[in-house]
């Protein structure tokens, strides 16, 4: 499939954007956990769970959406967030719980709303799925093209929620996609001591429902798949389960002793990275200059530069706003 | 003057100890969740046990709450003795079906002919900015449910013991331990989280209160965390001339309504303090029962201090606004012997 220039310096960057903040993010988290790690502490508490090797699955298929469709996502929220558009500044502001975050600090990382560009993340695995597909629900009912992805891991895959909603998404032929990110692990336990089957997108026949699997965290082919499973899910052609394997590069949160791995796993896959896979397909591949694309490198930094500062200058919120926005 | 050595253990060593102590002695004890094997548990409850019992005993989980607690129900029935673990008490959403309309029913709807001997284990707690769906206590929530006995010890010696009461038990027991009285290297560093256990198997009553500082002037009851800070707050009405008893729950069901009447009979105030949301709670719980049976006991209304019937928010300065402390407890503590 020839991709049009546009598309692959968007992913690029984007996925060079997400890496970028998840890097600084950690650096920030660890900001007053030095040198006794307190989850608590600093100002970035609370658990933190990063996105950075997971950037392939975010962008492969948000190139595809617009800012009427809807993306939910899970604990791990930052590269789906970028990827769709969520106000950078705000949503930086939100992790460090400030006034000016986007759930003006009651939400935290894993809590981010941005009703503007339509996404939405939490921390109750698989509980993002059933929203998603609440919101292809609505776009069928009012008669648009609009469609809904439900990013999870392939921990998620295992829930009630999965399955329950999966039946209702094809029994009504909702445009709902559901992305399934396996990273390999679900905390501590990896993919084979938690799942029947070898990849969940062969589970997609027992739905009635169209499954694909990207290999190797391949983010032209993730562009490929959720190209075909975005057109006909706008299409009314049905809804999809897209499994991409991918790789979580640091620990389940930020702290994870990770004693459950090999540390020579992660070196390994770092070899083969994503982002530096696909800066050298660019310029192999579609003859694009390298100084294009450090351009693209720098504005993506000095984004995430400046949302960082932008959360860092803004206020706390007061104490007593705590009571506030119990009911609107 | 002799000094015994006194052998001290973490929460989190403490509760895993017990169920060691309780694998070796019943072959039918088991344990199942998600992270319980290598990683030993998230909040470290069961440290070691993969390593000494294997996978066939220490089962990880699929994040399939309503199937394995589900399964632990099928099992107990079976005569089996799990432990289950439900990581953060907030998952219980995706999973209460199982708790509510099975575990804690079928013993009654059977007659009494079904017997389900396990237990349901679970974190609790906020303070470190873990936000809304992980920071919660749902005390309440459990409690409110007839049908299982809850259990919130607040020491490791008391971990200790009342899960190995709560294994043995042939009832379903919800075992409740709060995250920061584990005594997690990660996390904030308390003294309460750790403290003299003994190395044998021993049993805590479940049901039964304990006075941990007797006072005369007021009563102040705590569930787990709250009690902690109560303590750190007697110590501070202290030097304002004020004894204050403070009473460890330990037990949310039963619940010893006896200690607390004894208590405000000698002190004729209570002040009751929880880490749960305050309406329809475990305060308000308490304040019936002196409100009930004594009224005439008291010298001041009872007051109540617990999370404001919101959220709970992940910004530090939000959080400390709702979560009570030692030095709210002294205000409260305050005002209320001055009434
Ligand atoms: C219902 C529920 N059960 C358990 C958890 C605890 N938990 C948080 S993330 C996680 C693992 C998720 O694995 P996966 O879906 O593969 O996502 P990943 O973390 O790998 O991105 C678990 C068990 C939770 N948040 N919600
Ligand atoms: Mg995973």
């Amino acid at each position: 499939m020839v991709i049009s220039v546009d598309h692959l310096t968007w992913m690029y960057e984007t996925m060079y954007k997400i890496r970028y903040y998840e890097d600084k993010m950690a650096e920030a988290y660890a900001e007053g956990k030095n040198p006794v790690f307190n989850i608590g502490a600093g100002p970035v508490p609370g658990e933190m769970h990063l996105a950075t090797g997971q950037e392939p699955a975010a962008v492969g298929i948000c190139v595809h959406l617009k800012k009427e469709d809807t993306v939910t996502s899970p604990h791990r929220p930052h590269h789906h967030a970028i990827a769709k558009g969520v106000d950078l500044n705000r949503m930086t502001a939100e992790i460090f719980g400030k006034v000016t975050g986007l759930g003006k600090g009651k939400g935290g990382h894993m809590h981010l709303f941005d009703p503007d560009v339509k996404f939405s993340c939490g921390g109750i695995v698989g509980a993002g799925i059933p929203h998603a597909l609440g919101a292809a629900l609505a776009a069928k009912k009012k008669g648009t093209d609009w469609v809904a992805v439900a990013f999870i891991g392939e921990g998620a895959a295992n829930q009630g929620a999965f399955h329950e909603s999966l039946n209702m998404a094809a029994l009504w032929n909702l445009p709902l996609i559901v992305v399934i990110e396996n990273n390999q692990y679900g905390i501590s336990v990896p993919k084979s001591a938690s799942t029947s089957v070898p990849s969940n997108d062969i589970r997609a026949v027992a739905y009635g429902m169209k499954g694909y699997y990207v290999k190797d965290n391949d983010p032209i082919e993730m562009y490929d798949v959720s190209k075909e499973a975005v057109e006909r899910a706008r299409k009314g052609e049905g809804p999809s389960i897209i499994e991409i394997e991918t790789y979580r590069y640091l620990g389940h949160f930020q702290g994870d002793p990770e004693l459950y791995r090999d540390k020579n796993e992660v070196t390994l896959l770092r070899e083969k990275d994503p982002i530096i896979r696909m800066r050298q397909f660019l310029i192999t591949e579609y003859g694009i200059e390298e100084q294009r694309l450090i351009e693209l490198e720098n504005k993506a930094k000095q984004e995430v530069e400046s949302a960082y500062q932008f959360a860092r200058e803004s206020d706390d919120p007061n104490p007593e706003d705590a009571l506030n926005d119990l009911f609107v | 003057m002799q000094k015994t050595k006194q052998r001290l253990l973490t929460g989190n060593k403490a509760i895993a100890e017990a169920i060691r102590l309780e694998m070796e002695r019943d072959p039918n004890v088991l344990v199942m969740g998600e992270d319980v094997g290598i990683y030993g548990g998230i909040f470290g409850a069961t440290e070691g046990l993969f390593q000494q019992f294997g996978p066939e005993r220490v089962m990880d989980t699929p994040i399939s709450e309503t199937a394995f607690i589900g399964a632990a129900i099928g099992a107990a029935a079976e005569g089996m003795r799990p432990i289950v673990e439900l990581m953060f008490v907030d998952f219980f959403g995706v999973c209460m079906d199982q708790i509510y309309n099975h575990m804690a029913k079928i013993p009654y709807m059977s007659g009494g002919r079904v017997k389900l001997p396990m237990v349901l284990m679970t974190a609790v707690g906020g303070g470190y900015s873990d936000a809304a769906q992980h920071s919660q206590t749902l005390y309440a929530t459990f409690a409110h449910l007839p049908g299982m006995k809850v259990v919130a010890p607040s020491t490791p010696y008391d971990l200790k013991g009342m899960m190995i009461s709560a294994i043995r038990d042939d009832n379903p027991v919800v075992f409740m331990f709060h995250k920061t009285l584990q005594g997690l290297g990660w996390m904030d560093q308390l003294d309460a989280s750790v403290g003299h256990v003994p190395e044998e198997a021993y049993t805590v009553p479940i049901g039964k209160a304990k006075v941990v500082r007797e006072g005369t002037d007021i009563t102040i009851v705590g569930i787990q965390m709250t009690t902690h800070h109560a303590l750190e707050a007697a110590k501070k009405l202290e030097q304002h001339g004020i004894q204050a008893e403070v009473i460890d729950l330990r037990s949310l069901v039963p619940l010893d309504r006896e200690t607390i009447l004894q208590s405000i009979k000698k002190t004729h105030r209570l002040l009751v303090v929880d880490e749960d949301y305050l309406s329809y709670g475990m305060t308000a719980e308490i304040a019936a029962i002196a409100a009930e049976d004594g009224l005439y006991d008291l010298e001041a209304p009872v007051k109540r201090l617990a999370v404001p019937d919101v959220p709970i928010p992940y910004s530090r300065p939000l959080e400390q606004f709702v979560l009570p402390n030692a030095d709210k407890i002294f205000h409260e503590a305050m005002k209320l012997v001055n009434e």
